[in-house]
């Protein structure tokens, strides 16, 4: 069912129960994600696509990727409060990772110099979840995944030994939005590479990279096909 | 290990991915921690992804995946036992077992582990032993309360 919603004082149309940021979309107006994927499920924990929902007369702060629109809602995104906690959100992830180029230039076009934060030991992740989500939902091989909790959560492989599921598609070094994790090539055995993650090897594809002929990579999205091509170019480009 | 008390934990619960911390809670109760071993027979039998489990097993801090004491010796650092001399305390037991906070003994014997509240602030400074609660607790009491463990394990 279709219902009408106010955003930034356009109305939409949208279906009923789909997220605030699809009316967005929708309504031409372009909100800041980092956890965000459309061909995932929503998560809600980069906290930066909030934006300032009136409903039944009470105005609250809601993250737009899973907040289901309903009829008579009114929504902001470009109010004075929603710009500051958009700002805070960036700062704080600036002090994880100073240098991540993203970042920086989010924070640049937010008008944020430096952050006021102590830095903390280079770390490039910001826990989006992406290349977990990914791993699950699109490959559905589950090869890493999210482990400890606070300032020790990391995403790691089970018990952070090589995994034995993971079909080294590359899926995770493509879907990362600050690209912290790298495809390597693995010193000893040259034609097979291995994937880093923080310190955790990740298993070479079985296929030898042959991912034309392979029954997995049949049923990836094209973007990420192109992404696999590139990177088999350049990997043999670099070989000889 | 034995995995057939493990199968009856999993038949207790129905096989259901959402009862995943009780199984876990259960299953911990029967060796006191989690082998990888096990995590990965859960994994199959339950056919719920090895990530997930390893997820919520190092999220919670009731889960364990290395070895721990037959007895656990929680130490209250809450305001009120801080106030009344928890660090003396927790240094007493320290020096008497040989072991750091969240580390266990050579022998397997004691786990020590410090938790913020106990509930039991009137009681202060408070130590739990497995399911016995000390009261008012001074460094001059620790070997008393410690030896009978180690002796009624002995017997």
């Amino acid at each position: 069912m279709k219902i009408p919603i106010i955003v930034d004082g356009q109305m939409v149309q949208v279906d009923q129960g789909a997220p605030i940021i699809d009316a967005a979309k929708k309504a031409g107006i372009f909100i800041p994600t980092l956890c965000y994927h459309e061909s995932l499920k929503p998560y809600g924990s980069c906290r930066l696509c909030m934006v300032e929902v009136v409903q039944n007369k009470q105005r609250r702060l809601v993250t737009s990727c899973n907040f289901p629109a309903e009829g008579g809602m009114e929504v902001f995104t470009n109010t004075d409060k929603v710009r500051q906690i958009r700002r805070m959100v960036v700062e704080l992830l600036l002090a994880r990772c100073p240098d991540v180029p993203l970042l920086k230039t989010m924070a640049r076009q937010m008008g944020i110099k430096s952050s006021r934060f102590k830095k903390r030991e280079a770390n490039e992740c910001i826990l989006c979840g992406l290349c977990v989500r990914f791993c699950e939902e699109v490959v559905g091989v589950c090869a890493i995944g999210l482990a400890n909790r606070g300032i020790e959560r990391e995403v790691a492989t089970p018990f952070k030994v090589a995994s034995d599921v993971c079909i080294g598609c590359g899926s995770c070094t493509y879907i990362c939005p600050t690209g912290c994790i790298e495809m390597v090539p693995d010193e000893k055995t040259p034609r097979l590479r291995i994937m880093k993650m923080g310190n955790h090897p990740l298993s070479p594809c079985p296929n030898d990279y042959q991912c034309e002929n392979c029954s997995i990579e049949q049923e990836f999205l094209k973007d990420i096909k192109d992404v696999i091509v590139e990177f088999r170019r350049s990997y043999r480009n670099s070989e000889r | 290990m034995d995995f057939q008390e493990v199968d009856r934990t999993l038949e207790k619960y129905d096989h259901k991915h959402s009862a995943i911390i009780s199984i876990l809670q259960d299953v911990q109760g029967i060796e006191n921690y989690l082998s990888e071993e096990t995590l990965r027979y859960i994994s199959e039998r339950l056919e719920l992804s090895l990530t997930r489990i390893f997820d919520i097993a190092t999220f919670y801090k009731a889960f364990s995946l290395v070895p721990r004491g037959r007895h656990t010796i929680k130490a209250c650092c809450g305001t009120a036992c801080h106030l009344g001399g928890a660090v003396r305390n927790l240094d007493q037991i320290e020096r008497i077992l040989h072991v750091k906070e969240g580390e266990t003994t050579d022998d397997r014997m004691f786990s020590l582990e410090t938790v913020n509240c106990l509930g039991a602030c009137a009681l202060a400074p408070v130590i739990v032993v497995d399911d016995d609660y000390y009261d008012g607790v001074t460094p001059g009491k620790i070997e008393k309360i410690l030896s009978a463990y180690r002796t009624e394990s002995e017997r």
